[in-house]
């Protein structure tokens, strides 16, 4: 057996759930699609007291859209539920872009999009896309709930803000103002692998001008990077040449890229600079598509 | 009823926690004694003896370790036993019927779908999962479906093939690609 000893708690309420975390008291890890976890469990880097299994927590697989247009992922749903719904194809193109490249198809009927933000791997695709769209996590503990932008969630690699006692249960991106545009762009050496590097961009627009932005980073940094100077030059502009080379050349400088064995520094910080005109350009060919 | 513990740790100390779980696997009851820490895979293959799936990478990678839980393929080396309770687990060894291979496997026959055979168990039921799912795949959208599972003798051309023979086949019988499974029973053993 590869994990070392831990007790196992599959809990059938939250408020279970939330008292077995409050009383392992820092030592206890919340199972829910396990993709990430199960992997550092048997390399024993985590070797937590107590495993408090959430899969069998009623009413937490959905995502919906909310009248008023805001989108809520629950703690259950799977990466390949949102690689298939029909709600994000037709409402969210930078999370319908992403989906399909979580790790691999087999790891995407178990792994979680709410996991992956709580897990905080700086190579983690769903903390960019996430990034990107202004969202936020719902966490619940003894104290009540909280919303949390993923911004302030994620504090470096590996390292979110949670409480010992508190269960990550929900994600939300918030109702669009204007017309969703954007896409989701990984660089993998193949299938499965870590992203060399990824970009998430989000755009709002209201005829040919964007009236919000956000631009998220994976891979090229300690932890997930928001590329607000990129993205805030977006705003108020429409799409043309110009404005799209000032966004790369200001998300290629956000870029804390490593060299590594995926690739030198340099290398990583010109994907990024080439997947922000990949993914802009192709708006703009939608969007002329579409007129 | 196998009673796993026992067989891996004869000596073991008072204080480690162990749970019985009861799930069925290719249509069959079965109930074991397991540490929480036993991964699926091991379970499998120690517990019930169906070595038919392989543990490759043991790292998430290569899906020689895929089989279908609830009919929906998981990695089983990146699941733990104890998280199986309750639910139904197929793997290669459920595909066949009494008499016959069942249509992927023989896909795999007729095509060459296999060189060693070592990914071939997780590349089936990949296979299965994606068929019952989509009868008439494409030769991309099968390349999809497949791309969790390494072929180490790189013979990805021929697994192409026999699942777009599979899926011709089980389209000329009208039938689904879901393994059969017999009505749950508990297996009696002493």
């Amino acid at each position: 057996m590869y994990p070392s000893r831990f007790r196992y708690e599959a809990p059938s309420s939250l408020d279970q759930a939330i008292q077995l975390l409050h009383d392992g008291a820092g030592e206890a890890k919340v199972l829910a699609g396990g993709q990430s976890l199960v992997p550092l469990l048997k390399l024993r880097f985590a070797a937590p007291d107590l495993l408090v299994d959430i899969n069998n927590l009623p009413g937490l697989d959905y995502h919906r859209v909310d009248a008023d247009g805001t989108l809520r992922i629950g703690a259950l749903c799977r990466h390949a539920d949102l690689e298939r719904s029909p709600l994000l194809a037709s409402r969210q193109p930078t999370m319908a872009a992403a989906a399909p490249l979580i790790a691999d198809p087999i790891v995407r009927t178990r792994g979680t999009l709410v996991g992956s933000l709580c897990h905080a791997d700086p190579q983690g695709d769903w903390a960019s896309v996430a990034t990107a769209l202004g969202g936020h996590v719902v966490a619940v503990g003894p104290g009540g709930r909280r919303s949390i932008p993923v911004v302030d969630f994620v504090t470096g690699p590996f390292q979110n803000v949670l409480a010992y006692d508190e269960v990550a249960v929900e994600a939300v991106i918030p109702a669009p103002k204007g017309v969703p545009a954007g896409g989701y762009l990984k660089l993998e050496r193949r299938v499965g692998d870590f992203a060399t590097a990824g970009v998430a961009i989000a755009l709002e627009t209201s005829g040919s001008l964007v009236t919000r932005a956000g631009i998220g980073l994976t891979g090229v940094g300690g932890s997930t990077i928001n590329a607000a100077d990129a993205a805030q030059s977006l705003v108020g502009q429409s799409l043309t040449a110009d404005a799209i080379g000032r966004a790369a050349d200001l998300a290629a400088e956000a870029a804390r890229p490593r060299t590594d064995h995926r690739g030198s520094a340099q290398y990583k910080r010109h994907i990024v600079h080439t997947f922000v005109v990949r993914i802009l350009s192709r708006v703009v060919d939608d969007a002329d598509k579409a007129a | 009823m196998s009673s796993l513990f026992e067989e891996i740790a004869p000596e073991v100390p008072t204080d480690v926690p162990v749970r019985r779980v009861t799930l069925t696997v290719n249509g069959q009851r079965r109930a074991a004694d397991v540490e929480p820490r036993l991964l699926l895979a091991h379970l499998l293959r120690h517990g019930f003896r169906l070595t038919g799936t392989h543990t490759g990478c043991d790292t998430s990678n290569c899906g020689a370790c895929t089989v279908l839980f609830d009919g929906t393929p998981v990695k089983s080396c990146t699941m733990l036993a104890v998280q199986a309770d309750g639910h139904a687990v197929t793997t290669v060894e459920g595909l066949a019927g009494a008499s016959e291979l069942h249509p992927v496997q023989e896909g795999f026959k007729e095509e060459h779908g296999l060189q060693c055979g070592f990914c071939t168990p997780g590349m089936m039921l990949a296979a299965t999962a994606l068929l019952e799912e989509n009868p008439d795949p494409t030769e991309d959208e099968v390349r999809w479906a497949l791309s969790g599972n390494l072929c180490r003798c790189t013979g990805y051309q021929n697994i192409v093939k026999s699942v777009l023979w599979a899926a011709a086949k089980l389209r000329a019988q009208g039938g689904t690609a879901a393994a059969e499974t017999t009505e749950p029973e508990l297996e009696q053993t002493p």
